[in-house]
């Protein structure tokens, strides 16, 4: 804004010479800057980057010889990841092609579900005033930060046996624990915290005369949030998407409780990746594709998608 | 291949249903309770709006986490009750002590290292051309999108031990030869070494959120507050400490207490790397292993309630944050 005004004052202030010097040395400086920021981001991506071109050298290669050797002896193959994907490899029965599945069947409702009820929430704690609904709004908020660990255990047992006040059942024993009801289920309670009150967030600052105008127009609660409330507030709706997309995706402690390793019918990739670390101990030919095999959906979300994930990490940690 | 195909299709014919259940219910609420008129009509929308997140929420979290902290007080299967013996134990067995300790070196290191390097490169960055700033931004906040199996498998590799006479393949030992470390330890399997390399994984991955969310925190500070500083004679190291972090201390703040948060609930990385062996165990990881692999629900209900009191204190100051802000607003 004020940049306009910078020329005109600091020559007066600074003598020229003081402004060379101030110009070399940010140069200097922004030379020696860009040099280490450069140094840092390649020691950040070497790891992820072994682990790719390990993924894509023969298998008599990668036992016998450190990754960094193919800049001197190239040799790839794309033999790995056929062998993970669709037959399995060493010591292990079937590949990951129907785990891939599983990760999308969980993931995608996992998504959906928790968004259309968060959405609901967090517009009537936004704009449908009532006694309470601040206070709502602050034990929501407060929900955030409770440990999925603190949950685990009665949950399991919810799903398990239901609830029963002597021999009276309370809560029918849901009998999902297995399936992927019960991993949809979960990971909508768990999301509903901060998805509600990111997107009470954004909603809460949505223009006061739209709503007004709709409400004398003779919209109720219902045709407002549909018509108005929800095409509004899609930037953060599609943030916190991709935000819980990739927290389903690469979720291994929800999984592991609510489903376990052994189901291999329902199992998400990652519980199934973690199993593989175990059974292909130093066979890095086979786990390295495996890695990439679990972790190239989410890097494509998050490259395709980068901007709407950074708006929806910066709506929920710097408001909050 | 039939067989992958045909399993494949039911699945994804039961998301789909799902999908298309819970939407039509959604619909047809919306479009029964659309029609009530009148007086009833507000308290009914605030019942259809919040109903489903507040029974989701009271059945999924209140009440299960006010279950765990009754069953913190039982034996191992919930029927005898022991008083505060799960809590003495958790205090004063000696391999629990090594879980504390390593807990709360996770908690300062992880949150600290990674915000400091954040910090570094969010001001660094600042600098470069456009390009390169989104090119560095993006690789360094790939790890982010990753899982923390997936950064466990990564970092595992470049671990990987093998004695030293032999073709090295793990990054580390091999580095640690050329600078003429002779015979580097097992390093997984050495204590406690082992626990800050597993922390370095947590570092690798919370940098980028750090860097992300400072940077923009940076490019926030009005313009004509640097110039004022610049006038003013303020300049580099100085402009830095005197301005810039001033300026941004409230977001370093919730930087580290989020990652803090991230940290407390750290379990995956121990998992996958070491299952919580070599002395590497952390509460979260520990939770899970006395609950699932020893069964005593006392014990892991217990670290449950420890590793929630951790958190409360970040909790009432993340509430007090939101609550200064609604004020200036």
């Amino acid at each position: 804004m004020s940049t306009v005004e910078a020329p005109e004052v600091v020559p007066v202030k600074t003598p020229i010479r003081g402004d060379k010097a101030t110009r070399i040395r940010k140069s200097f400086s922004s030379r020696l800057a860009s040099l280490l920021v450069v140094l840092l981001t390649i020691l950040w991506t070497i790891p992820t980057f072994g682990l790719l071109v390990t993924s894509l050298r023969p298998q008599a290669d990668v036992g016998t010889s450190g990754w960094w050797e193919v800049f001197t002896h190239p040799s790839f193959t794309l033999e790995n990841y056929q062998t993970v994907l669709f037959s399995g490899g060493y010591n292990v029965q079937g590949g990951l092609m129907p785990f891939v599945v599983n990760s999308l069947v969980v993931s995608i409702p996992g998504t959906l579900f928790p968004l259309a009820i968060a959405a609901m929430a967090a517009y009537a704690l936004a704009w449908v005033p009532f006694r309470g609904s601040n206070f709502l709004f602050f034990t929501i908020f407060a929900l955030q930060v409770v440990p999925l660990q603190l949950a685990l255990v009665p949950l399991l047992r919810l799903f398990n046996t239901g609830v029963h006040i002597g021999s009276v059942p309370v809560f029918p024993a849901l009998g999902i624990t297995g399936n992927f009801a019960s991993l949809w289920v979960t990971h909508t309670i768990f999301a509903m915290p901060l998805a509600i009150f990111l997107l009470h967030n954004f909603m809460a600052q949505l223009p006061r005369d739209v709503m007004e105008a709709a409400t004398v127009d003779g919209a109720n609660v219902f045709l407002t949030f549909r018509r108005i409330v929800l095409p509004l507030s899609m930037p953060s709706i599609a943030a916190f998407a991709i935000f819980q997309f990739l927290w389903v995706w690469n979720d291994l402690l929800i999984s592991l409780t609510f489903v376990g390793a052994g189901k291999d019918s329902v199992s998400p990739l990652t519980t199934r990746l973690s199993q593989l670390v175990g059974n292909f101990g130093s066979h890095w030919e086979l786990l390295a594709p495996s890695a990439f095999v679990a972790i190239v959906i989410p890097l494509i979300v998050f490259f395709a998608l980068q901007r709407y994930f950074v708006r929806g990490l910066l709506a929920g940690s710097v408001k909050g | 291949m039939s067989d992958l195909l045909s399993s494949t299709l039911a699945k994804l014919g039961q998301g789909g249903l799902a999908i298309l259940v819970v939407f039509a219910v959604i619909l047809i609420v919306f479009f029964a309770a659309g029609r009530a008129t009148g007086r009833l009509s507000k308290p009914l929308g605030i019942v259809v709006f919040l109903g489903p997140a507040a029974v989701l929420m009271i059945v999924g979290l209140v009440i299960p986490a006010i279950r765990t902290f009754f069953y913190s007080f039982y034996g191992p299967v919930g029927t005898k009750y022991v008083g505060t013996d799960n809590y003495s134990w958790a205090f004063t067995n000696p391999g629990m002590r090594t879980v504390l300790i390593n807990t709360v070196l996770w908690i300062i290191l992880a949150p600290l290292v990674s915000t400091a390097f954040g910090l570094v490169l969010a001001l660094l960055a600042d600098r470069m051309g456009a390009t390169s700033e989104k090119v560095t931004k993006s690789l360094i906040f790939m790890p982010m999108a990753i899982s923390f199996v997936g950064a466990s498998v990564i970092w595992k590799f470049v671990y990987q031990y093998v004695q030293p006479g032999q073709p090295q393949i793990g990054l580390l030992e091999q580095v640690a030869l050329w600078l003429g470390w002779s015979n580097p330890p097992n390093w997984l399997l050495s204590a406690p070494l082992n626990t800050f390399l597993l922390i370095v994984i947590m570092i690798w991955v919370q940098t980028g959120f750090a860097m992300v969310v400072l940077s923009a925190a940076i490019k926030a500070i009005p313009g004509d507050v640097l110039e004022a500083a610049a006038l003013d004679g303020a300049s580099g190291f100085k402009m830095f400490t005197r301005v810039t972090i001033p300026m941004i201390r409230g977001t370093l703040v919730v930087v580290l207490t989020t990652i803090m948060i991230a940290v407390l609930k750290i379990f995956d990385i121990v998992r996958t790397m070491t299952g919580g062996n070599f002395k590497t165990s952390v509460l979260a990881n520990e939770m899970y292993s006395q609950t699932f692999v020893q069964g005593d629900n006392g014990h892991g209900s217990a670290l449950a309630v420890i590793l929630f009191i951790g958190v409360v204190p970040l909790i009432i100051y993340n509430v007090r944050q939101l609550r200064k802000e609604h004020a200036v607003r």
